[in-house]
């Protein structure tokens, strides 16, 4: 079963190989690129399965003797995240492709888009499922890469603009993490993260603070956690919806994820969980007030995504059982409903000609099925009873409870404060663009698309942001099962010995 | 461990040069700082493999110690991503060109407006402060700030305008199939 591992690599990468080739048959390079994503699906549910009942499942590539190589894990944590990444990559992919023959003929199209999602998707499954820093620091760049390729499709001059930022912050966060690296080798002689976590303990206390927080800085940068997060709102929103989509869902989770990562199974008993109860705090309200602030909804959407990885940090810093699987719940909730909110968008560019708040009105009479499309995920975001947002956000503030301390009575406010002001972003969203009537003339001067009740929406879009609605809603019929799931992964990581026990061979440090 | 002090201060100096350079405006200067840094990096790789000794082939050490070749193997791969780095930075900066004649990094549109919406926020409000007596009402000159800052929104208005236009014209490309006329 070991061999599954490599699997959700090494399957787009090939995938991504066969969808260039076949760049001038856009038929078969559509049907390449959607059935390599729905295998990496299955192999995904096949890994959550088999982890959940056996226990991590460890590779060791290449058959070199054993602490030698470069190790795949699967953990509980690896295979959720892998799953509900790989379920949102396929569901924007098909989006994407749900664009009317028409539309397709008549615009310039590029064969280049299908091969670096897929990449992008490989970049993604390899940073879940790797064993050492290094391979994590490759399945960053392949992500990264892709995401430069994806950000400045077609060259536009806005496009430009928005991806040299965005390039520039990758590319200090990678050297950063390249620094940390050679250092982190350099004092312990391995990059692999189960020898890592038995050898970093034994160094002196100051030079496994420096260590942490060069890592802390790097994944912080990838995550858009507060002082670092600028970079964000200003280049997510120039993409197309699809790109947006899946950047907004995945990319800064996976910084989630690897902060999640090195600070239960590197740095254990870690000194900075003040530091980073700080920065969940200044993130969650920062972002949000930035959001309200915003009448792009795009950009409003960027910010909100700022504000809740504050609450995955919040989870984080806890230190606690409780703060992890508050967290690793709140990550598989967010990654679903934060791209749905992101296509839905999309929708509501093609309907209504627009995304600034300003220049749209009336959409909920033009078109009750974007109206129910965008108010389901936007709740559930907001975090209003029955959706699993509420849910997840309980949980974190149970574990904040527990803590007990100040700083993290005052992270319980700020999360309750920062779920409301998401409600008041939402509603201004829904007041502005559904609720009120279509506005007589827009501050930009230009004439309403909005008023052509011809405009019909591609069906292949509306069903696949449909479904991803279903599936947000989806999550709080199986919240049970799957916060019984995040609690066994966050114990497995706090006592990280299953890990480090499926991973070295006994006797090897 | 001991490791060369030759070795750290180059990377030391290359490292900071580089950093030194990214902060400038022009991608090209960016671009030789990514290089420099880049490459100050990859020094510290050699620094953490500790004390150089023999190539590290097989059959080759004859007895000798070996280099540690795991850090070796772990700059290449980073030599490599920063050549399709700067390949890409290099498409950036000359397709900046093209467009804008010029290859400098801009600041955000929505981000310039808010700043000068702030700052007629703050002229207003010094005028207040300033003047406790009641403005006189045959004083009907327009205040030429303002009038240029509303220009100046009217051009941010038009330049947004411009940007969500090429924007539809790309969104659709996305799909990533059929050819232009066939």
């Amino acid at each position: 079963m070991n061999n599954l591992l490599p699997l959700p690599v090494l399957l787009p990468l090939l995938g991504a190989g066969l969808a260039l080739v076949l760049g001038r048959h856009p038929r078969a390079q559509r049907v390449t690129s959607s059935t390599v994503l729905l295998a990496v699906v299955l192999v995904a549910a096949t890994l959550v399965f088999l982890t959940d009942r056996y226990g991590p499942l460890v590779l060791w590539v290449g058959a070199w003797p054993e602490p030698l190589g470069v190790a795949l894990v699967a953990d509980r944590l690896s295979s959720l995240m892998l799953l509900v990444s790989s379920i949102v990559t396929f569901t924007v992919l098909v989006f994407s492709m749900g664009q009317g023959v028409e539309e397709r003929k008549r615009e310039t199209p590029i064969s280049i888009y299908h091969p670096t999602f897929l990449v992008l998707s490989a970049g993604v499954s390899n940073a879940f499922l790797a064993g050492d820093l290094f391979n994590l620091f490759v399945g960053f760049e392949m992500l990264l890469f892709a995401s430069y390729v994806l950000l400045t499709l077609g060259g536009t001059g806005e496009r430009i603009r928005a991806g040299t930022t965005y390039v520039l912050v990758s590319v200090l966060s990678s050297l950063l993490f390249l620094i940390a690296i050679a250092c982190i080798y350099a004092a312990c002689g391995t990059v692999n993260l189960a020898q890592l976590s038995l050898r970093l303990p034994e160094l002196d206390p100051d030079v496994q603070l420096i260590l942490q927080l060069v890592l802390l800085t790097v994944f912080s940068i990838k995550a858009a956690v507060f002082p670092l997060s600028a970079w964000l709102p200003d280049s997510y929103p120039t993409a197309p919806a699809p790109v947006t989509a899946v950047f907004a869902g995945l990319l800064t989770k996976v910084g989630v994820y690897a902060i999640i990562r090195t600070q239960t199974l590197l740095f254990g008993d870690s000194p900075l969980s003040g530091l980073l109860m700080w920065a969940a705090l200044a993130t969650m309200i920062i972002g949000i007030l930035g959001a309200i602030a915003q009448s792009e909804i795009k950009r409003m959407l960027s910010f909100t995504l700022v504000s809740h990885i504050g609450y995955m940090i919040f989870g984080v810093s806890l230190a606690s059982e409780a703060g992890f699987a508050g967290a690793i719940f709140y990550t598989a909730h967010h990654i679903t409903i934060q791209t749905t909110l992101f296509l839905v968008t999309g929708l509501i560019e093609r309907r209504g000609g627009s995304t600034s708040l300003n220049d749209l009105g009336g959409l909920a009479a033009l078109s009750p099925v974007l109206g129910v499309l965008f108010f389901v995920p936007a709740m559930n975001l907001a975090g209003i009873p029955p959706f699993s947002g509420f849910i997840g956000k309980v949980g974190l503030l149970e574990a904040g409870v527990q803590n007990g301390g100040a700083l993290a009575y005052a992270l319980v406010i700020g999360g309750v404060i920062t779920s409301l002001l998401t409600l008041y972003a939402m509603a201004k969203v829904w007041n502005r663009a559904f609720w009120r009537a279509v506005p007589e003339s827009t501050p930009a001067g230009n004439p309403l698309v909005v008023r052509r009740r011809s405009i019909l929406l591609p069906r292949g879009m509306v069903v696949t942001s449909a479904f991803l609605v279903l599936v947000g809603v989806g999550i709080t019929f199986v919240a049970g099962p799957l916060y019984g799931y995040a609690d066994r992964a966050a114990t497995d990581m706090l006592s990280g010995l299953p890990y480090v026990q499926a991973v070295l061979p006994a006797g090897v440090r | 461990m001991s490791s060369s002090l030759t070795l750290l201060v180059v990377s030391g100096v290359l490292i900071s040069a580089g950093v030194y350079l990214m902060m400038e405006r022009s991608l090209t200067r960016i671009l030789v700082g990514v290089l420099m840094a880049g490459n100050g990096v990859n020094l510290l790789f050699l620094v953490a493999s500790g004390v150089p000794a023999g190539a590290p082939f097989i059959d080759t050490d004859r007895g000798r110690d070996i280099s540690d070749p795991l850090p070796q193997a772990m700059v290449l791969t980073a030599i490599v991503i920063t050549l399709g780095l700067t390949a890409f930075l290099l498409t950036m900066a000359y397709r900046s060109f093209q467009l804008h004649g010029h290859d400098e990094v801009a600041d955000d549109v929505e981000d310039r407006q808010i700043v000068r919406l702030a700052e007629a926020d703050l002229a207003s409000a010094s005028y207040d402060e300033d003047d406790k007596s009641m403005p006189s009402e045959d004083d009907s000159d327009p205040d030429p700030a303002e009038e240029g800052s509303a220009e100046q929104l009217a051009a941010d208005q038009a330049e947004r305008q411009q940007r969500d236009a090429a924007e539809d014209a790309t969104d659709r490309i996305i799909s990533g199939e059929g050819r232009p006329g066939s």
